[in-house]
């Protein structure tokens, strides 16, 4: 530290008489801390204390009335024992592996498919892109209202679907959890993935072809490794998009049939929100943040993008 | 691949093609049909008669309230996206003090806190300052939380500006402030776009501060509108289509517009 700060200080009164004048011109543009003081305040404020205080809550019995009184961990105790909660959770890890199983195959075709030059690529990529545009609250609505077994498109196919309540069994709200999270987020991830194949060097592919390599042959042994990076950036998203998911499951099937569809950041808003238990809420809450953050970690190692200097692969 | 084209993702790019245009269809075929006609002739059937009453019923209903409502939070978090973002990234990108490195990771970590992860708290701060079922309530958590994707679009932009021209308005003796507004402002215009379209977007989309940071019918935005529709109108589908296609106009509008900085901004997400 010392050593580092004296050889900063000696090198440009020293050897090499044009440092000073670098170091001066650089210097230009070098703002102080000052510059990020605002936006650091305002997001410690709305983000970080609360994620201090959820920390603080889960320790406390509140009802949203009066103050929050001290239990210990009466709430920790409680979510332990409570079968909701495990089910939740066990729910939640499902959500995540079959969105991450049935979004990442197809973005990757379609990503890598619209990289390429096909003529009509721009026009149909702009289509695929409009769920994305939609508010989860507006495609909740939209799927919920297509999915009626009166007058929805079940109704109409019902050689397809049986009686047509597909939201009434646990399997069936599942599966249009999964398939309208598929067909909101999919669009984003072939864009990264789009964006990522854009970037393959071409050179590549024309060796590839002069070793006499066909297009699958290729496309295992060239596209696939080289999309290793945003894969991982692609999973990571699908990971913490299917962790936090909410609207969807509130608005089409609100947590049922029963509790089979009650992931936990659902139910978190049920105790704090709907029981006004906000003490187990909270504690809830903090799971949450603690699954996110690990998550995090993971993709800023993995990635390597808090070096920031990664401008080609990773997050 | 680059030179033949791929027949077999063709083929799938086709079948996703419907899967996501018939639910589009059904949507807007539905708003301009009586509810008799969906309900006798099923959704995916062509349309026989027209009619716009859906529209003016979902209309009459509140829903220019809802809009009014949600371009107040929308300009309001634009706006603080745009005050904090750029000098943030500034920093992040120029500042050589480790305190300016500490912040990028700090916002880093942001990207991963799940707003509902801090509702609770920030349902107990809103109260006990005030701002409940107020929209001013809402804007302040709805921008704070499009800080780290921001920050993170606009500081790929900006490191973008190469240190010649830094050295350049070094010559006139320039200060960081100067700098700021005369070279970094204008060369990250694109950025400062796309994280304008952005947390627009999010802040139109958005649905949970509101849920639980409002209340009252004043005070009620597009999504929330949505939500109650659904309650309220349970079986008219119809009624229901037309208010979710009027809930996606001025967010097709922007889309047409400012298409470029939206796409360029996500694949920056992923391919940066």
């Amino acid at each position: 530290m010392t050593t580092l700060a004296t050889r900063r200080q000696a090198a440009p009164g020293g050897s090499t008489p044009s440092r000073p004048a670098r170091s001066g011109a650089s210097s230009v543009g070098r703002p102080g801390f000052a510059w990020a003081l605002p936006a650091t305040i305002f997001f410690a404020l709305f983000a970080l204390v609360p994620l201090a205080a959820v920390a603080v809550l889960s320790f406390t019995s509140w009802s949203g009335l009066g103050d929050p009184e001290f239990v210990g961990l009466e709430n920790w105790k409680t979510l332990i024992a409570d079968p909701v909660m495990a089910k939740s959770l066990w729910l939640s890890l499902l959500f995540i592996v079959l969105g991450v199983v049935t979004q990442t195959p197809l973005s990757i075709l379609l990503g890598v498919w619209a990289a390429g030059n096909q003529r009509n690529r721009a026009v149909l990529s702009a289509i695929y892109f409009i769920p994305l545009l939609l508010s989860s609250a507006a495609i909740s609505v939209l799927w919920r209202a297509l999915l009626d077994p009166n007058f929805g498109i079940p109704g109409q196919l019902s050689w397809l679907f049986g009686d047509g309540n597909l939201l009434g069994s646990q399997s069936g709200a599942i599966g249009v959890l999964i398939f309208v999270g598929m067909w909101q987020f999919t669009p984003f991830h072939t864009l990264i993935y789009q964006g990522a194949a854009k970037g393959i060097p071409n050179v590549l592919y024309q060796a590839a072809s002069i070793d006499g390599a066909g297009m699958v042959r290729q496309f295992f042994s060239i596209t696939l490794p080289q999309l290793r990076n945003t894969a991982i950036t692609s999973i990571i998203l699908m990971v913490v998009g299917g962790l936090t998911t909410f609207e969807t499951v509130l608005i089409l099937t609100n947590g049922g049939p029963g509790t089979d569809t009650t992931i936990t950041a659902f139910y978190m808003y049920q105790e704090a929100f709907q029981s006004f238990d906000f003490g187990v809420g909270s504690a809830i809450a903090l799971v949450l943040v603690v699954v996110a953050t690990l998550i995090s970690l993971v993709v800023v190692k993995v990635s390597g993008y808090d070096k920031m200097n990664s401008s080609l692969e990773g997050l | 691949m680059k030179t033949r084209p791929n027949y077999f993702a063709g083929i799938g790019s086709f079948v996703w093609l419907l899967i996501v245009a018939i639910p589009l269809y059904v949507m807007l075929s539905g708003t301009f049909q009586t509810r008799e006609e969906f309900g006798d002739n099923g959704p995916l059937s062509l349309p026989t008669s027209f009619t716009l009453q859906n529209y003016v019923d979902a209309i009459t209903s509140g829903f220019g309230r809802y809009f009014l409502n949600t371009v107040v939070v929308t300009v309001g978090v634009v706006a603080i996206v745009l005050l904090l973002v750029p000098p943030l990234s500034y920093a992040i990108v120029r500042s050589q003090s480790r305190a300016a490195s500490f912040v990028f990771r700090f916002f880093l970590l942001g990207l991963a806190i799940p707003a509902q992860a801090v509702i609770v708290p920030v349902f107990y701060l809103i109260n006990t300052v005030g701002l409940y079922d107020n929209l001013i309530g809402v804007i302040l958590p709805t921008a704070a939380f499009a800080l780290p994707i921001c920050t993170l679009i606009l500081s790929g932009t900006m490191r973008d500006i190469t240190g010649e021209l830094y050295e350049a308005m070094a010559m006139d003796g320039a200060s960081p402030a100067r700098a700021f507004f005369r070279l970094v402002l204008p060369l990250s215009k694109g950025g400062i776009s796309t994280i304008a379209v952005f947390s627009a977007l999010q802040a139109w989309n958005g649905f949970l501060f509101p849920l639980i940071l409002t209340q009252s019918e004043s005070t009620r935005v597009v999504t929330l509108g949505l939500f109650n529709f659904q309650t309220q109108y349970g079986i008219n589908i119809p009624g229901l289509l037309a208010a979710v296609t009027l809930s996606m106009v001025p967010v097709l509008l922007v889309y047409l517009f400012a298409r470029r900085a939206l796409v360029q901004g996500l694949m920056g997400a992923g391919g940066k």
